[in-house]
């Protein structure tokens, strides 16, 4: 295709060029600014003339994070909590969604299934009701009120359906000719074929899980239960965490301590808490677009 | 339950040419309706766990709604004798002063995100729709995408350093530029704004998304054809991009303005202080304070039913119009 260039469309192009170049830079600089700090000296930092490279370069800040007890019993409550989380939401995203892409005639009772997942998706009872109600059935600072009850989301069960629902049917038929059941089917058949958006909803969830800080900061009530998000969320809205346990001897601590500052540590606890997630996007980013696309295109 | 009436019909469409008519008809319609039921009890038996984490945490708490019209003592516990209200609680919150601020807050800071958020969204998906060159287009999606997968509070935590009116790196900036440092997130005149550019900060890469999906779906030849025809790249934006993504927006829209009443509570919670109250709070940040932080269990009850309720029909008339519309149906 050649397309004719005039002196405005180049120029329309280089602004274009630099315009989206700006936007990408808006949208990463801010990481890099903060793993910049958190590789600076104490003195810099506070100084606040760091910009994109490290002042005073020291690892100083990490090597505190590393002997941080609270901060990695926070990482291994997120960890346990995907460990449990995205198995269990896949598992019940896909028994609700398999039985809900077969058609009214085929599933007595369809309507009534998606009618009470829309209404509980519009309706619910809210924070107190939802709290007292945890508190009675004890999930109170347990690990399971991080999983169970968000485990049937309307969004996430839509998404597969539709992903079921545009399967070749002869794959079904063809196997039940075969006297497979239900439960062979879905285990045998649809389910290999349909590893793409299981990998949708994984990264769904996994986003979801690691990045919640609401529900362990309400429903956790000791520290040590905290994931890791809502640790930082305390940390963020602290004042001073310093003061704080060390797996280090006395000495040592207080040799570190020269070095780091509140906003280096903070920051170096900030970078290691959102680097999973960028870690993984770049490489699972097709999955999500899918999910979105088809989430929102249907129709 | 008319759906469960309706099947013997189309059953009877599907097999209807009987070679004997009347002798074993019902008998044996009845006999494949219970073989039918047969074949579909593996799917309910899989519908169960998930109805039932929908009965046990969605349905229950709904009981719990009745503190709304009590004056709920919390060491009397959920099954206590509390006492009866009526409508006190609403009442008392409809009197407040806070009542009409928390109402704009919410509304303000809610439609600022969805008109600002769209506009950038749209504008930089049809920016990126005229890059030639796939490479550089991948990587600026890639990276527009990064925000969105950072968490509020990271992100939050990330902002505090960056928009602090002493050190932090944009104030540094605007000094450097002569003009006085600006507190983003202390001044409440300012806070509104700051909610919503950085909550478009964080999510336009994302949203790009549905409209590059529009996009890369025009059939080339009607931009071939549009050039010979002397129609240059703006007129082309004008004439065939926008009229192109024009009903997903119109969805879009819809579907967010029935969200209207979610100002982003995750959002605030982490960037909200005691000096932005006035321009800050939203009804759900409301109700976390007052529930969790201040006890008072019956009015927090009250002003999320409320909102709970506004939300619903809003929601569904959203929905009922994007249907109309748009022929938006997921289920």
């Amino acid at each position: 295709m050649v397309k004719k260039r005039t002196i405005s469309g180049i120029i329309f192009d280089v602004f274009n060029y630099c315009l989206l170049t700006a936007l990408a830079l808006i949208c990463i600089l801010p990481m890099v600014h903060i793993l910049a700090i958190s590789l600076s000296d104490n003195a810099a930092a506070s100084a606040g003339n760091i910009g994109l490279l490290p002042v005073n370069f020291t690892t100083a800040a990490y090597e505190w994070v590393m002997a941080k007890k609270e901060f990695w019993a926070a990482f291994l409550v997120s960890l346990k909590r995907l460990a449990l989380g995205i198995p269990y939401h896949l598992i019940m995203t896909i028994l609700v969604a398999y039985p809900l892409s077969y058609p009214a005639s085929r599933l007595r009772g369809r309507s009534i299934y998606v009618g009470l997942l829309i209404f509980t998706m519009l309706f619910g009872g809210g924070l107190i009701p939802t709290y007292m109600l945890y508190k009675e059935l004890h999930l109170l600072d347990t690990l399971w009120v991080l999983v169970v009850p968000n485990a049937v989301s309307a969004g996430n069960i839509m998404l597969m359906m539709n992903f079921f629902r545009n399967l070749p049917r002869e794959l079904e038929e063809s196997a039940r000719i075969d006297g497979a059941g239900h439960l062979q089917i879905l285990l045998r058949v649809i389910l290999p074929v349909s590893l793409p958006s299981i990998a949708t909803i994984t990264l769904y969830v996994t986003v979801a899980h690691w990045n919640d800080y609401f529900s362990g900061m309400i429903f956790m009530n000791s520290a040590e239960n905290y994931p890791l998000q809502t640790y930082v969320y305390n940390l963020v809205n602290q004042a001073s965490s310093l003061t704080t346990n060390l797996n280090l001897g006395v000495g040592e601590s207080w040799k570190l301590l020269a070095k780091v500052s509140d906003k280096t540590v903070r920051s170096a606890q900030i970078f290691i808490t959102a680097l999973p997630m960028l870690a993984i996007y770049p490489f699972l980013q097709k999955y999500y677009i899918k999910g979105i696309v088809v989430g929102s295109v249907k129709g | 339950m008319g759906m469960d009436k309706k099947l013997p019909i189309g059953e009877k469409a599907s097999g209807g040419e009987k070679r004997f008519p009347g002798r074993t008809a019902k008998a044996d319609r009845k006999k494949r309706g219970l073989q039918r039921l047969k074949n579909q009890l593996p799917l309910h038996f899989m519908l169960i766990p998930g109805i039932l984490t929908l009965i046990v945490f969605h349905l229950v708490p709904l009981i719990g709604l009745r503190i709304a019209f009590q004056k709920f003592v919390p060491v009397k516990g959920f099954f206590g004798d509390q006492k009866w209200v009526g409508w006190g609680n609403f009442r008392l919150f409809f009197s407040m002063p806070n009542f009409v601020n928390i109402f704009r807050n919410t509304v303000v800071i809610a439609l600022g995100k969805i008109i600002f958020g769209m506009v950038v969204a749209v504008v930089v998906s049809l920016l990126l729709n005229e890059i030639r060159a796939m490479k550089f287009r991948k990587t600026v999606q890639t990276i527009i995408y990064a925000p969105y997968f950072l968490s509020w509070v990271v992100f939050g935590g990330i902002l505090v350093t960056i928009l602090s009116p002493s050190e932090g790196i944009i104030n540094q900036m605007i000094r450097a530029l002569g003009f006085e440092p600006v507190f983003f997130l202390g001044n409440a005149r300012v806070f509104p704004a700051t909610l919503i550019a950085t909550d478009t900060w964080k999510n336009f890469g994302m949203s790009t998304i549905v409209y590059l999906a529009t996009l890369t779906g025009i059939d080339p030849g009607l931009y071939e054809a549009a050039s010979i025809d002397g129609a240059n790249r703006w007129k082309q934006v004008i004439h065939i991009s926008l009229p192109a993504m024009a009903p997903i927006i119109m969805l879009t829209g819809i579907l967010n303005i029935g969200s209207i009443l979610n100002a982003g509570f995750d959002q605030v919670l982490v960037l909200y202080n005691s000096q932005v109250m006035s321009t800050g709070d939203i009804i759900d940040t409301f109700v976390y304070r007052m529930g969790l932080k201040e006890m008072q269990y019956g009015l927090s009850t009250a002003v999320g039913l409320f909102k709970s309720v506004l939300s619903t029909i809003l929601m569904t008339t959203a929905y009922y119009l994007s249907y109309k519309f748009s022929d938006y149906r997921v289920w």
